[in-house]
């Protein structure tokens, strides 16, 4: 409706300034010769711009009758809805009656306006850059308004000990850091004293760091490794007490992963929070996951169990419980020796899963300590603490993190090798390799022929990375390998 | 707080020297001062005030300041077009309606019209929508006379002063010369039985037939539940560039090109439709509201008519309007300096956006951001329900208060005509 209207009414304005012109001046009354001559010659132009595909009476009156040309845009391009290609030109204003009745003069003219294109569509990658340069500098713009007021610094307490997979871990949490935008104090605590592998591994950080050693080595059950780390953290503890360092204290296990949003969230811990740990013990292993789903469906017909450890809140936000992950659909198969095919389980309150004020564990009575912090001595190595939660008298005044513990923030997986397995240390492979083992088939067609000569049996103390080992250490099940094999527990 | 030590107010020395008192009021005037200023930056974001060519000017109480008299005209010029079609109280030119409420409950009205500042009429052109939901403007010309041959035949006040102290809301496309084609609207030019009276009004562009000088114009409606319901963490940073959605090209109505927006959106698609800064597209997704607050610069460029709603989203959203409509007018322009919270580009200079927008310093930007944060510059741009300090109907009545007070000279002698009731086009002057 709209469109025809429009088309002719444009028609017959430009028809009327046109028949203004000197030579012309009728009334418009009907069938006279020169308005039949431009009715043809309508007719015609119609015809013509059905064949070309646009509208060709426009370019003909516009050159014809037009007196200035201003910034005549050439540039064709392919229209939206019709097929043809058409010329986009600037129109002059429309000098009609109309327009002259009106006072003021309108820069802004009303009619057909050419689309602009420039010749280089491409950006410029200057301001590309200066683009993403805006981008850094808004945003932290708005993370100093709308963020964290003042930060605090993290304190970071990681039990490790060197392993094959300590490289895979500690690469991990060592990056995730390394992108904490806030202080931060990594106190690193080691079983069987300190290492320069472990040093120098810290030491690329670039991160201030706390290298700690503990005298005793990481045993071989997980239960007995629990309880070692937990001494380790314990010890850690105890340095921050003693340095006084002042923040937010948080564990990050060496194999747990950390989300950055981690970080931002335990700024806003008052005394002691608790989160939501992701539980990651049916990773590795899709057979065991069907097993146990199988066995759980057949005693009740439930979904799995949620695989979260954390705080549990009521409707009201206030915290009421804790989940739990449930270890019951593993009873028997779960690992007991590092490298066992079998699901590694958590232990019911880990550790990382806590984050307090490293206030509490000052000496001296700070003000404003609240009375449900219990005292730990810290001093007695025997003291048995299983979960950070001895540490307070009411568990009920823990402040749960992550909109009450919905936001799972870190994840917990064990991956361990088998415990005999070795690697090059500082993975730098100084001498060449002791064993070579033919490929079934090599990649050069003409080197057939020629066997590696170096075909060496394993040396006894030298063993390579657990392939054709025979012998074992003590209790370790027998298991036949062909390469490379890594036990992993799912 | 600063507590002022009362012993040192209070004291009533006797014996001390003028000296003494001067130094002692000095110093109270020191604390005074350093009080206010503490209690002031207390304020948790750091937002600048917005000081307008006028001052302070969007926190003005009209309360006080002037007195709107309400004429009762029939329901069929109001309440019975709202009950034909109900969805005029949400397009956006609901202006209309919610300003009538307003001005029924609000203090600034009287019932006595002879104390009267200013005359409302209520009556709703913009109420006629089509299946799809578009006004047709062709019996708003009719209504609008109808209405004011009523309120000049019943009520004495149109006459004295012809309507120079009546003010109407005319929020549609091309305010008060009713049609949705710019050609058209320029040849009917603004009704003339309106001439003499204040026109509020969404259109603005200078030296345009369709804005008078002492037009007020404003923000057209955005339903503000609708977009506080989107509201979305501020700290979740701002990762989009530009941002638009909406057509390029109005394919049904100007199948060529060239003469929607006279061609500026389609110059932004075809220069920028595969830069990866700008994310424009004629998509309607439903996270509109919330993309707007993860973008900082919003494109606002002309339609149909100059004038967009998304210039009311953008300014609540925090995202920096980028303007493209040559000579435009926009909202309260004499209350919020456009120009340090937009960006302004001419038509012609459309191809070379991304440089433009680019090169704008960081500082700039920053406190661009900064005076959007302000809430009074939100507040100013909305049609609250019910009416809260320092929106857009309290910055109307702050501009009609500016207006006044009315020159003699618009009272007209006895008798006297300045109107000509017989003029416009013939299908005007069918009683409706």
């Amino acid at each position: 409706m709209k469109l025809s209207v429009f088309r002719l009414s444009y028609w017959n304005r430009r028809g009327s300034s046109f028949r203004s012109s000197p030579s012309l001046d009728h009334s418009f009354d009907g069938k006279s010769p020169s308005s039949v001559f431009w009715l043809v010659i309508h007719g015609l132009c119609c015809l013509i711009s059905l064949i070309l595909g646009f509208r060709f009476s426009h370019l003909v009156l516009f050159f014809l009758f037009s007196t200035s040309v201003t910034n005549l845009y050439t540039t064709p391009f392919l229209s939206a809805g019709s097929g043809g290609v058409s010329q986009l030109l600037r129109l002059k204003p429309l000098e009609t009656a109309t327009n002259s009745t009106a006072r003021k003069n309108s820069r802004v003219v009303v009619g057909r306006h050419g689309i602009r294109i420039r010749p280089w569509p491409h950006p410029n990658p200057i301001e590309v850059l200066r683009a993403h340069q805006l981008l850094v500098r808004v945003q932290k713009e708005q993370k100093s308004m709308y963020g964290v007021r003042s930060p605090k610094t993290v304190i970071v307490v990681t039990p490790t000990y060197v392993r094959t997979f300590q490289a895979l871990h500690l690469t991990g949490v060592m990056h995730s850091l390394m992108l904490v935008p806030y202080d931060l104090v990594w106190i690193v605590v080691e079983a069987g004293g300190i290492t320069n592998e472990t040093a120098s591994f810290i030491a690329k950080s670039g991160l201030k760091t706390i290298h700690l050693g503990f005298d005793q080595k990481m045993p071989n059950t997980w239960e007995d490794r629990h309880k070692l780390e937990t001494k380790m953290r314990l010890h850690a503890l105890r340095i921050v007490r003693e340095k006084k360092l002042d923040g937010i204290l948080m564990f990050a296990d060496d194999s747990n992963m950390h989300s950055m949003e981690l970080f931002d969230e335990i700024q806003t811990v008052k005394w002691f929070g608790a989160l939501s740990i992701g539980i990651l013990a049916h990773s590795g292993n899709a057979d065991e996951l069907s097993s146990v789903l199988k066995n759980e469906e057949g005693k009740r017909k439930e979904k799995p169990s949620m695989p979260i450890q954390g705080p549990s809140c009521n409707s009201s936000e206030k915290l009421v419980g804790w989940h739990i992950f449930n270890t019951q659909p593993y009873a028997k198969k779960t690992a007991v020796y590092i490298d066992e095919k079998a699901a590694v389980m958590p232990i019911k309150m880990e550790w990382s899963g806590f984050v307090l004020n490293s206030r509490l564990l000052w000496k001296e009575s700070v003000d404003e300590k609240p009375a449900w912090i219990n005292y730990l001595s810290l001093l007695d190595d025997n003291e048995e603490i299983d979960s950070p939660l001895s540490l307070v008298k009411d568990p009920s005044m823990l402040e749960p993190l992550g909109s009450c513990g919905r936001r799972v923030l870190l994840w917990w997986l064990r991956v361990e090798a088998r415990a005999d397995s070795k690697f090059p240390p500082g993975w730098i492979i100084k001498s060449p390799l002791e064993i070579t083992v033919p490929s079934k088939r090599t990649p050069w067609p003409d080197s057939s022929s020629e066997l590696p000569a170096a075909i060496k049996e394993a040396k006894s103390d030298t063993k390579p990375r657990g392939s054709n080992s025979k012998s074992s250490k003590g209790k370790l099940e027998q298991k036949a390998f062909n390469g490379v094999k890594v036990s992993t527990t799912s | 707080m600063l507590p002022l030590p009362s012993s040192f107010m209070g004291s009533k020395p006797s014996h001390t020297s003028p000296v003494d008192m001067k130094i002692r009021s000095c110093l109270s005037a020191i604390l005074l001062f350093l009080f206010f200023s503490a209690s002031s930056s207390e304020q948790n974001v750091r937002t600048e005030r917005i000081s307008g060519s006028a001052g302070d000017v969007l926190e003005d109480n009209p309360v006080g300041k002037l007195k709107v008299y309400v004429y009762e005209l029939p329901s069929k010029y109001n309440k019975k077009l709202l009950q034909k079609d109900p969805r005029c109280l949400t397009h956006m030119f609901a202006a209309e309606i919610f300003m009538h409420r307003f001005l029924l409950s609000s203090p600034v009205r009287t019932r006595n019209p002879d104390e009267a500042d200013w005359f409302y009429t209520p009556i709703y052109p913009t109420c006629d929508l089509t299946p799809t939901g578009l006004p047709l403007p062709f019996k708003s010309p009719r209504m609008m006379r109808s209405a004011i041959q009523l309120i000049s035949s019943n009520w004495p006040y149109w006459n004295r002063t012809e309507g120079a102290d009546h003010f109407f809301v005319v929020p549609h496309d091309f305010g008060a010369c009713f049609h949705y084609q710019e050609e058209k609207a320029i040849e009917r030019g603004i009704l003339p039985l309106l001439q003499r009276a204040t026109l509020v009004q969404t259109f603005g562009q200078r030296n345009h037939v369709c804005l008078d000088e002492g037009s007020i114009t404003i923000p057209p409606f955005a339903p503000p539940q609708k977009m506080q319901a989107h509201f979305i963490p501020p700290d979740i940073p701002r990762s989009i560039f530009v941002y638009f959605r909406g057509l390029f090209y109005d394919v049904n109505n100007d199948p060529e090109g060239g003469y929607y927006a006279r061609g500026a959106r389609a110059a932004v698609w075809e220069n920028f439709k595969n830069n990866p800064l700008f994310d424009i597209s004629t998509d309607h997704p439903t996270t509109y509201y919330e993309d707007m607050q993860r973008a900082i610069f919003c494109l606002c460029p002309l339609g149909w008519a100059p004038w967009s709603p998304r210039l009311v989203e953008a300014v609540v959203f925090g995202c920096i309007p980028v303007i493209i409509a040559d000579d435009i007018v926009l909202p309260f322009a004499d209350a919020i300096p456009w120009e340090e919270i937009g960006v302004f580009v001419a038509e012609k200079d459309v191809p070379e956006l991304d440089t433009i927008l680019t090169s704008i310093p960081t500082e700039v930007i920053l406190r661009k951001q900064r005076l959007l944060a302000n809430p009074s510059m939100k507040r100013a741009m909305l049609f609250p329900q019910p009416a809260q300090p320092g929106d857009a109907f309290h910055q109307i009545l702050n501009g009609l208060a500016r207006k006044l007070p009315h020159d003699k000279s618009i009272y007209l002698k006895a008798g006297g005509k300045e109107l000509n009731w017989t003029a416009g086009p013939v299908g005007d002057l069918k009683p409706w």
